[in-house]
């Protein structure tokens, strides 16, 4: 069972609020004792999501939580926007799809950084992401 | 707005990110750095990224972008000083950055980036400084 230690709650609607968004992710991944690398992987999965967010539903929520299952505590990230949503998800996951200008690595790539990754999206009312790393996974 | 600075030394252009990267500050550093190539015909760009924590598909992308536009304008680019972590991460998202070099620190990227300019051009330059 996921119990959930401490939480917070920040919006990100604009370019800018992208660093700090960051800094306390890295805040909290320092709190679990989190590994540099995991931290990394952590942090850049995030910027990936919240670039998507930004990109196509002009922002949203993310939920920042410290969890813990067992011996094992880790990070999970909620990104919550009311965007258009994703009309072909197994598409969106292949590497390589983008509709942007991208690479299409961003929800791939994101996928193989986390522990777990959960995609959640009603086309026209929006798009919800959870991803957790274990501070050992 | 934010800006990350661009150093000329002689036939090179240096720049040292010191601070976190985000889109918009990436994007505007990748239209600086090809206008200077251009301006100054720099030979070389040495990028130095050992202070930046986290390297995403986007900016890891306008890396690569940087070195192609510098090499269609004759310019060879170098990024160096990238943390072990931050490489890891690149190669599990999926970007491998092919197209660029890379140099663990400043002074190998500076004794790479003089082993690929044309020493020919360079020698040219100082015998046209001599007799003018």
């Amino acid at each position: 069972m996921i119990v959930t230690l401490s939480k917070d709650v920040m919006k990100v609607v604009k370019d800018q609020d992208v660093v700090p968004f960051r800094n306390r992710v890295k805040e909290y991944a320092v709190k679990i004792k989190m590994g540099l690398v995991n931290q990394t992987k952590l942090i850049t999965a995030a910027s990936e999501l919240v670039r998507n967010m930004l990109k196509y539903a002009s922002g949203g929520e993310i939920l920042i939580e410290i969890i813990t299952k067992g011996r094992d505590n880790g990070i999970r990230l909620t990104f919550k926007d009311k965007g258009p949503g994703i009309p072909d998800i197994d598409l969106a996951m292949k590497d390589g799809f983008s509709t942007g200008k991208s690479l299409g690595l961003g929800l791939p790539g994101t996928k193989r950084l986390v522990s777990e990754f959960d995609i959640k999206t009603i086309v026209g009312e929006g798009t919800t992401v959870r991803i957790i790393k274990w501070a050992n996974g | 707005m934010e800006r990350i600075p661009i150093l000329r030394m002689g036939h090179y252009l240096l720049v040292t990110i010191q601070v976190e990267l985000y889109d918009r500050l990436a994007l505007s550093l990748e239209t600086d750095l090809v206008q200077m190539v251009n301006k100054t015909s720099a030979k070389g760009v040495l990028i130095d990224i050992s202070a930046v924590a986290i390297v995403d598909s986007f900016m890891g992308r306008i890396i690569g972008n940087i070195a192609s536009m510098s090499k269609i304008l004759d310019a060879q680019t170098v990024v160096v000083g990238m943390q072990p972590a931050v490489a890891i991460t690149l190669v599990e998202l999926g970007l491998s950055l092919p197209n660029v070099f890379t140099a663990l620190d400043v002074q190998k990227g500076m004794d790479l980036l003089a082993s690929m300019i044309d020493v020919e051009q360079e020698d040219f330059d100082d015998y046209e400084d001599n007799n003018s």
